[in-house]
């Protein structure tokens, strides 16, 4: 039984924090972090009111990976998150592919998974792909337009 | 004031997030600026991945620890410690070359969680790469809910881990792949029969560096072991799924959560 999340906030708000995202509930928020790095996530974020129960799709940014470029698409249903697409991952030789097609259903799985749990945090779940957080990240920026 | 910070740090190889659920003070702001510092200071002191920090220059034997930094010598005491309690299971030196990351960690989100802790941010959930030191509540009255990861489905929870002020902290070979060494031949342990062990006590310092040593005993010797490690707490998940939980966590497990992956998998 999956458990119906509650707003669009506590949904792709909590993915954002479990995956290492800048979630869009604290994206003006996040000054600690920018002060001591450059930001690793795509796009400004700038949220300060409620994101509406959104629903449509969004597509993420490219972005560039020492393995090749990498692209998503996620779905959003009612503020929920449905379906993440890879558009693009890295290709070019078997090894770049071989991660590619490892990593990608791992992440995905992840973030599908994470918020039908509502749980805080996830132990034991160490894999950070950056390319394709980034790609996600921008697709989440995109909700709050 | 906002009543609640969330924000995460690429740092030591990893991501480490942080949720602060208390009315966000100037100081708490500082804090956090604090605590990722803190962690990218740990990072140059002690990671093995670089050749100037001061765990590389030991290693090496171009300095000692008396010449450090004096948290270096703390740290080594903490993980001979950890040695004695887990009869030799864990080691710094399990590789044949020091390396105490695995302690290291779990002592630097702890450093990061007190930094907050001080400043007034009493009811904070630190993660690093799935390492995760909770204080005080979510909300009043409610309880943190910690995942653990399904290490045969990635993406999936093998049980949900409740409570109040506690830490959390998985070994296994899913995720980065066999990185966890026998102390006596320093080869790489396949886990015999366990996919992850996950340790919950008080503090992350010891509960990380005791599920890597409740990984390399294997389940047999970690049930037994994990009883007499006073405020530590046992879930053990089987590479066929099985899950088995010591008794003070019992109360606090939940494996319903996604029933399709977990009814499958538990065996009572």
């Amino acid at each position: 039984m999956r458990r119906t999340t509650v707003t669009v906030l506590a949904t792709i708000g909590g993915i954002g924090l479990m995956l290492g995202l800048k979630s869009l509930q604290t994206a003006t928020a996040t000054t600690a972090a920018d002060n001591s790095a450059p930001p690793p996530a795509a796009g400004t974020g700038g949220a300060t009111t409620p994101a509406p129960a959104v629903t449509g799709t969004y597509t993420g940014d490219t972005v560039d990976t020492r393995y090749g470029p990498v692209q998503v698409r996620i779905t959003v249903t009612n503020g929920e998150i449905t379906d993440v697409t890879a558009l693009q991952t890295p290709s070019g030789n078997p090894r770049n592919e071989e991660i590619a097609a490892r990593a990608v259903p791992v992440l995905t799985d992840e973030v599908l998974t994470a918020q039908s749990a509502n749980v805080d945090s996830v132990s034991g779940a160490t894999y950070t792909s950056d390319g394709y957080l980034q790609s996600l990240q921008s697709a989440l920026d995109q909700i709050n337009g | 004031m906002a009543d609640r910070l969330r924000f995460t740090e690429h740092v030591m190889g990893t991501v480490f997030s942080f949720d602060i659920r208390d009315p966000v003070t100037a100081a708490i702001r500082s804090a956090a600026t604090e605590a990722t510092e803190w962690l990218h200071h740990v990072d140059e002191v002690f990671s093995p991945f670089r050749r100037d920090s001061a765990v590389s220059r030991i290693a090496r034997g171009e300095t000692t620890p008396a010449k450090c930094p004096p948290e270096v010598a703390d740290v080594l005491a903490m993980c001979t410690k950890a040695q004695e309690v887990s009869g030799g299971w864990f080691s710094a030196t399990a590789g044949g070359r020091l390396d105490p990351s695995g302690l290291v960690k779990g002592w630097a989100i702890r450093g990061a969680s007190d930094l907050l802790y001080a400043a007034g941010a009493r009811n904070t959930c630190v993660n690093g790469g799935g390492d995760l030191q909770f204080r005080g509540a979510p909300a009043k009255g409610a309880a943190w809910r910690a995942g653990i990861a399904d290490p045969a489905g990635p993406g999936g929870l093998a049980a949900v881990v409740v409570g109040t002020g506690m830490a959390v902290a998985t070994s296994g070979t899913a995720e980065r792949g066999e990185h966890i060494l026998d102390p006596r031949t320093g080869a790489a342990l396949d886990g015999a029969g366990i996919a992850s062990a996950t340790v919950v006590g008080p503090d992350i310092t010891w509960a990380d560096a005791y599920a890597t040593a409740a990984f390399a005993m294997g389940p047999a010797a970690a049930r037994r072991w994990i009883d007499t490690v006073e405020g530590h707490e046992l879930l053990l998940v089987g590479t066929a799924g099985d899950l088995w939980v010591s008794e003070g966590l019992r109360d606090r497990t939940e494996r319903d959560l996604l029933s399709e992956i977990v009814d499958a998998a538990y065996q009572p």
